[in-house]
């Protein structure tokens, strides 16, 4: 994962198109197809590996504006890289800007053409000095994390267990952290809502854990930090999310194996060491959970996963686990348990699971 | 027909005039009133009351019959009906028309209508009678493509202006250039549909020959497509061999050129079609028929019937061919009607009839309309009830002077005269409305009139075209006609379709032309920042790769 061998990805590539120019033929990229068609479950390996499936774009007349926009792309990210320096999505897009009529109208546009560039070398965008807008995730626990100061290059030691009622923010880049930890598990959590309830009544402490929490879908960033966390310590990883098809297969599924987009890079951020602890569908009926009917597009969303996606088709237990779901036909989210009182969570439902990993949905 | 129905309701509305005793008022609740004295009334005393009414009393409380039912619309139908006769007239006589329209405000509610021609003139003697009787008139006898077709109309427009304004309708008339000019003042005596002479004079006059026409009637007047100034306009597209001169009441003078010099085709008399008659109209024709006998009746006042056709008729119906007409009974008259609808006839001539044609029809819109496209077609004539009639349409498509968003502008006319009003009533809308227009590359609403920078225009010529009321505003929907009228439209908008989606290629092409020279230097400025190529290497990249692209886009 050095960021060294991205400059003379780039120029090789350039080089083709120019080759191709000059001999009067039409140059042509291949990316590889970012869909969940393209990506087979490799359980040893423990996440989607992609399949190679290539799209192919020629520069003819029709292609000749996101041609130029890749291009344009690929030498920011070469400057980016060559000047140790790193651009947002959205500054990406505002340099687009001088780029005359190859500018990018709105930033959905450039995000596609950068999603594009990062696939075509199959690099992280990280590496190619683009960042991410959003933050990684909050952390508190039983943790100690290594980062260099920014100015003067020297450790600092990050304890998490300092922060009070308040959370260690999770780097963009995580890949020169080094961690000092005596917990048992971390548990990951899909709100914040929740981590907060955790974390302000000491949870990690009592179960001596690290908490995270995903904020929703995870950022790279996050499930990378886990990642790294949980290989280093060999830990196990736990997570804690709403028991509806959203939270099992967006959030869970593309923490733990990767995502069909982001196929290329799925073997660095993914965390095939997690378990599904919760809300499960049969701890709905178990915990007598007060619940929602599943909207049409929730159960369009689990019948497209038993159907497509060769996580769930791999996993006897999830295939069982989502049917079940549909056939009941409602959710519940990680905060009913507080119908049961507030810290039922904290003083029934969390040590009675943790107490049977092995019950664990895989 | 018509005046078959005009005896109907002279009976009905004799009725209608006469007391009706039976009928006893009741008093609404709460409200204390005399008892009344019912009074008994005699068969006698009711025949008394009997009397017959004349066509003009009848119009006179019936005007919204005729075009007259609001101010606006009344203008609109005085002048048509003035220039309907003067363009029949001219044409009739060969003459090439050259027609003045003046409209003068009197004031907001009472306008002065003049419409001269250069017409043949009218003979002194029928003058009062043309402009002072309803129903009196050279058209309603025959069946001929005209635009007139009851003689009701100036008349009637001169009896609105005497029942609003109180003033005659002012006639000057000269027959050649060695006669006088005639000037009359005329009046209807509207109890005895008779005209009244108020004034005759003879007068100096420039023109050599023509009539002209004044009128004052209450009116008021709008501006637009719905107007005189739209009628205007769409007489003209449909008369393209008419000269014509309009003054609107502002005194804003417009010309509308002459753009074919000659005159279309005449159009023939013919007689009417068996096929065509109904059963009253057979029972007139038999009691007021000169022929001696029924086998003369029959092939010599209808089209399309010989001697022995009309044996056959006869036989059919089990009548002697060398009985009287005069003589037959209605129940003989009924046998012989079902007996002319079981014989199987020869379709009336068609070559009576008189288009427009293609090329006048988009030289016409052309004058009118600036446009990207033109189409223009004209069907072979067709037969519905026994009479002849023709539909040609045409349309002018990418006028930029008309919103792209909104519907169509629809222009309708029935023997070159415009339909200005009860636009979805007629056979006309129902036929555009029923064609499949995005088949062509426009757009259309379910059920609505397509989208578009466009003037359609629809022309039916016929020898008796079929209006759904004597104010003649929408043409009937006989199926025969909606179905010419729709293939008619088909036509038009295939040679549209071909035109617009020549249009989307080129722009098409166009847009990929300024897509290679609008992206290729980025691709030149991205290889030249990556591979720190020089200027004059990154110049000729740009150049290979525009002429690569450029010959792979010839098919």
């Amino acid at each position: 994962m050095s960021a060294s061998n991205v400059v003379p990805k780039i120029k090789k590539e350039a080089k083709n198109v120019e080759e191709a120019i000059v001999r009067r033929k039409k140059p042509s990229l291949k990316f590889p197809v970012r869909s969940l068609a393209n990506v087979r479950y490799v359980e040893k390996a423990g996440y989607f590996e992609i399949r190679g499936m290539k799209k192919e774009r020629t520069l003819t007349v029709n292609t000749v504006k996101t041609f130029a926009q890749t291009l344009r792309m690929m030498a920011l990210s070469k400057t980016l890289v060559e000047t140790d320096d790193i651009a947002t999505k959205r500054e990406a897009y505002y340099v687009s800007k001088n780029w005359d009529e190859a500018r990018f109208l709105e930033q959905t546009e450039s995000d596609t053409v950068m999603d594009d560039v990062e696939a075509l070398f199959e690099v992280n965008r990280e590496q190619l000095g683009f960042v991410p807008e959003e933050k990684g995730g909050d952390v508190a626990g039983t943790l100690v994390v290594i980062d260099k100061d920014p100015n003067t290059g020297k450790s600092i030691r990050i304890d998490c267990t300092k922060f009070g009622s308040g959370a260690y923010s999770i780097p963009i880049s995580v890949e020169d952290l080094k961690f000092e930890t005596g917990a048992k598990f971390i548990l990951v959590i899909e709100t914040a809502g929740m981590f907060q309830r955790l974390v302000k009544h000491g949870y990690w402490k009592k179960a001596n854990c690290i908490l995270v929490s995903m904020g929703g879908v995870p950022t790279r960033a996050c499930r990378r930090f886990i990642r790294r966390l949980a290989d280093a310590k060999k830990l196990p990883v736990y997570v804690f999310v709403d028991g509806d098809p959203y939270g099992i297969s967006n959030i869970y599924r593309t923490f733990k194996v990767g995502s069909g987009n982001a196929a290329h890079i799925n073997e660095f951020f993914c965390v095939p060491q997690a378990r599904f602890l919760g809300i499960t569908p049969q701890d709905i009926i178990d915990y007598k959970l007060p619940t929602h009917p599943l909207k049409d597009v929730d159960v369009k969303r689990a019948k497209d996963a038993i159907k497509n996606d060769p996580f769930f088709l791999h996993h006897k237990p999830w295939m069982k686990a989502m049917e079940q779901l549909i056939s009941m036909g409602v959710r519940a989210e990680q905060q009913a348990l507080a119908a049961h009182g507030l810290n039922y969570v904290i003083d029934e439902y969390l040590p009675q699971k943790i107490a049977h990993p092995e019950k664990f949905l895989p | 027909m018509a005046q078959a129905q005009l005896k109907g309701t002279h009976r009905k509305a004799s009725g209608k005039a006469a007391p009706r005793p039976a009928v006893k008022a009741v008093p609404k609740p709460g409200v204390k009133r005399e008892p009344k004295k019912i009074v008994q009334l005699t068969a006698a005393d009711l025949a008394e009351k009997q009397r017959e009414i004349s066509v003009s009393e009848f119009f006179t409380k019936n005007r919204h019959l005729l075009g007259f039912d609001s101010p606006a619309k009344a203008l609109l139908t005085s002048v048509k009906e003035g220039v309907d006769n003067a363009l029949d007239a001219c044409e009739e006589a060969g003459i090439l028309p050259d027609l003045l329209i003046e409209i003068q405000e009197i004031s907001e509610t009472r306008y002065r209508i003049a419409v001269q021609d250069n017409g043949p003139g009218i003979v002194k003697a029928q003058i009062p009678k043309i402009f002072g009787q309803l129903l009196y008139g050279s058209k309603f006898h025959r069946l001929r493509q005209s635009r007139g077709q009851q003689g009701i109309g100036i008349s009637a427009a001169g009896m609105y202006g005497q029942l609003t304004t109180g003033k005659p309708i002012t006639v000057i008339s000269r027959i050649g250039q060695n006669k006088p000019a005639h000037k009359f003042d005329i009046q209807i005596d509207t109890r005895r549909n008779q005209p009244v002479v108020v004034a005759d004079d003879e007068v100096e006059w420039s023109a050599a020959h023509g009539t002209r026409v004044e009128l004052e009637i209450e009116a008021t007047y709008k501006k637009g497509r719905h107007s005189v100034d739209g009628y205007v306009e769409q007489t003209a597209i449909a008369n393209p061999h008419a000269r014509i001169t309009y003054v609107s009441p502002a005194g804003e003078r417009s010309e509308h050129p002459r753009v074919a010099q000659e005159l279309p085709k005449p159009p023939l008399e013919i007689k009417p079609h068996p096929h065509g008659v109904e059963l009253g109209i057979l029972l007139k024709m038999l009691h007021e028929t000169k022929a001696k006998n029924l086998r003369g009746f029959l092939s010599g006042e209808f089209s399309r019937v010989s001697a022995a056709v009309a044996e056959e008729i006869a036989t059919t119906a089990g009548l002697s061919p060398g009985m009287t007409p005069h003589r037959a009974a209605r129940e003989q008259a009924e046998a012989l009607y079902k007996a002319i609808q079981a014989t199987k006839l020869m379709a009336p001539p068609s070559n009576v009839l008189s288009p427009i044609g293609e090329e006048l029809l988009i030289d016409g819109l052309k004058k009118q309309v600036e446009a990207r496209f033109y189409a223009a077609t004209s069907r072979s004539p067709a037969v519905y009830r026994g009479n002849p009639f023709l539909v040609e349409a045409a349309l002018a498509y990418g006028a930029d002077h008309l919103p792209a968003d909104e519907l169509v502008t629809m222009i309708r006319f029935a023997n070159r005269v415009p339909l200005l009003y009860q636009q979805s009533a007629c056979a006309v809308t129902k036929s555009v409305i029923q064609t499949n227009w995005k088949a062509y590359g426009i757009q259309q609403g379910k059920g609505a009139l397509p989208v578009g920078s466009m003037v359609l225009m629809v022309h039916i010529a016929s020898v008796w075209v079929p209006f759904t009321s004597e104010s003649k505003e929408a043409v009937a929907s006989y199926p025969e006609i909606m179905k010419e009228i729709r293939l008619a439209l088909q036509d038009v908008g295939r040679k549209l379709g071909i035109f617009i989606r020549r249009g989307m290629r080129e722009a098409d092409a166009e847009k990929k032309r300024s897509y290679i020279e609008k992206y290729i230097p980025h691709i030149g400025i991205a290889l030249q920042e990556i591979l720190g190529i020089s200027d004059k290497q990154k110049e000729k990249v740009c150049a290979t790769l525009k002429d690569t692209l450029e010959r792979s886009r010839q098919p």
